[in-house]
């Protein structure tokens, strides 16, 4: 083809917008595919709250609860453990859970509504295994300081009957408290807490 | 050979088949090290046709996932053969491919002119862990569940945008049917963009000639009909002889497949026998072996910041360093014939620390090895694993090497 008389400037001013239009017009053609990856509407409706009957549960005792498709675990604390956690302090990596998500009303010592039952996600910080429940003092495993607490199996991150992280493991910060509320003394409903209490 | 010229005039298949095969001139001295490229194919022409027959009986659902591999392994006609060459097949694509990319670590088949096809092999090497990764929910059996969970969690740990780049990938604020049924439509799709992938690494390879054991160009000594003096055939000769190491690999490969297909838990774990349960983690959780120096890199690194974050920095980047690798090697020569008493030493460490990473993978980080913890060791070959790279440009060009020969060795 001659070239003469051919606008060269316009010619590739007329390529670029076209491939710049186009561009933009895959990029939207993208969005519902990569929107599609979402949990669907029914895995967020999954997402509601959950009640837990806790009237069996003895002291010293672990009740466990899906929600959210996630372990929940509810833990009825001894005296003997509730009087422990003060002396921790030192071992763990945020006492004060300052770092650390939980529901205002469970920021304090105990990181929960009543001291005696304690509220958790049972999904390690690390990496999201489940750590196993170890209330047992000074087993041959876990050596001769310990007070009873979690162990994650998967990257020995350890943390105290309150969920505290002890200092020098994999997780980084306490185990997560969810939302939740005393519908009566024997019920909790995990997952909403009303923003009342 | 009418039909051929009928077909040649359409398709050039004669042309294909010469600058491929028969007159493709490969160094005439490959070794041992050279059966690694060809099996690595053939383990991934075995996974493609053993997993499409899998498909046909797998039920990629969360409620029917695990039952339908043990009717696979129970109650269809040879569905445990079907099954074994695949999951056995997983675990021998890592040896031959681990192997074949020592091999080019040892003799520089990275450097210059090839720094392309060494590229295209790591992306064949991410690839293929992700769809062994996503292969490796599909039986949804405890280890599978809590293994991607771990993995995906890492995503989590990106800073700000973590937390939801993890529930895209899930599709769900767990691992469930919604991340099992996407893991088996990548994991069926990856080996095709695998097999791509391969067919490019070969173009590329045969744009720039195969390296060899001593590291010479013999595309630099030609005769007069321009082929390479220690050039020979591909076909015959190295079709025959990768046959033979074909031959001695499958007996191998189907000594495991009969008679231990479980390895002792290394290529088949314990905990996978077991049905997915989302809310009990097994006592003691590692990936497969392949996956464990990579795993315990993670591990060593402790959080900063309140952040899992450097352990995922490090492990990505213990895979990406070897991008790097054509330019931070500065050594005159390519081979480790050739090359001086430095760095073949800093090759041997750091195949050590290699190994050693795997096994400390698969041990619980807190058990204790010769006085130190295991983590503590991680640490400490985690450092070597990385010297290895990052002080390559100076170890490299300060080691003594020696005289490279004009022609090909025996």
């Amino acid at each position: 083809m001659p070239e003469e008389g051919v606008n060269l400037q316009k010619r590739r001013f007329l390529t670029t917008t076209t491939a710049v239009v186009g561009a933009v017009g895959a990029g939207f053609a993208a969005v519902p595919f990569i929107a599609n990856w979402q949990p669907s509407q029914r895995a967020r409706a999954a997402g509601a709250p959950e009640e837990a009957d806790i009237s069996g549960l003895a002291a010293g005792g672990l009740l466990r609860v899906k929600w959210r498709g996630k372990v929940c675990w509810i833990v009825r604390r001894t005296p003997e453990q509730i009087a422990e956690l003060k002396t921790l302090d030192g071992q763990l990596a945020d006492p004060n859970s300052i770092a650390s998500r939980q529901p205002d009303y469970c920021a304090n010592p105990h990181r929960s509504i009543k001291p005696d039952y304690f509220v958790a996600i049972g999904i390690c910080t690390h990496l999201g295994c489940s750590p196993t429940f170890r209330p047992e003092v000074a087993p041959a495993d876990l050596g001769a300081d310990w007070q009873g607490g979690f162990y994650c199996p998967c990257h020995g991150s350890k943390f105290d009957m309150a969920g505290r992280v002890y200092a020098g493991v994999p997780a980084p910060t306490n185990l997560e408290i969810p939302p939740h509320r005393y519908l009566s003394d024997d019920v909790i409903l995990i997952g909403a807490d009303g923003g009342d209490v | 050979m009418s039909v051929l010229n009928w077909i040649d005039r359409r398709f050039p298949a004669t042309k294909v088949w010469n600058e491929h095969l028969a007159e493709y001139y490969a160094p005439k001295n490959f070794n041992f090290w050279y059966f690694f490229g060809s099996l690595a194919l053939l383990v991934l022409v075995n996974q493609i046709v053993t997993g499409v027959w899998l498909a046909m009986a797998y039920k990629p659902s969360a409620a029917d996932a695990f039952a339908s591999v043990e009717y696979i392994m129970r109650d269809m006609d040879y569905g445990w053969l079907i099954r074994y060459l695949h999951s056995t097949g997983a675990s021998a694509f890592f040896i031959v491919v681990y192997l074949h990319m020592f091999r080019g670590l040892i003799y520089g088949s990275y450097r210059e002119p090839r720094e392309l096809v060494w590229i295209i092999g790591l992306v064949i090497y991410l690839i293929m862990m992700a769809t062994a990764f996503f292969g490796y929910l599909l039986p949804w059996g405890q280890m599978s569940y809590w293994g991607a969970q771990v993995i995906v969690n890492l995503f989590a740990a990106v800073p700000f945008i973590g937390e939801d780049l993890s529930i895209w990938i899930r599709g769900d604020y767990v691992i469930s049917d919604a991340t099992l049924n996407r893991f088996f439509a990548l994991h069926f799709l990856l080996p095709f963009v695998l097999a791509a992938l391969v067919f490019i690494h070969i173009v590329a390879l045969h744009k720039v000639g195969s390296n060899n054991p001593d590291g010479i160009e013999i595309k630099q000594n030609k005769d007069a009909q321009g082929i390479p003096r220690d050039g020979i055939r591909f076909h015959p000769y190295y079709t025959v002889k990768d046959t033979v190491g074909v031959g001695v690999f499958l007996i191998f490969f189907t000594a495991v497949v009969f008679f231990w297909p479980d390895v002792g838990g290394l290529f088949l774990e314990a905990p996978n026998f077991e049905p997915a349960n989302p809310l009990k983690t097994p006592e003691h959780i590692a990936p497969v072996w392949y996956f464990t120096p990579f795993y315990a890199m993670l591990r060593a690194i402790p959080p900063m910041f309140g952040s899992q974050f450097p352990g995922v920095l490090v492990m990505f980047a213990s895979i990406l360093i070897l991008f790097a690798l054509p330019w931070l090697d500065r050594s005159p020569v390519k081979s480790i014939r050739y090359k001086g008493g430095i760095f073949k030493f800093a090759i041997v460490v750091f195949a050590i620390s290699f190994v050693i990473l795997g096994y400390l993978g698969m041990i619980p980080s807190t058990r204790m090895l010769l006085g130190l913890e295991a983590s503590l060791w991680a640490q400490i070959f985690t450092g070597l694993y990385f010297l290895f790279f990052i002080l390559m440009p100076w170890y490299s060009r300060l080691s003594q090497a020696q005289p490279v020969p004009e022609r090909v060795t025996a």
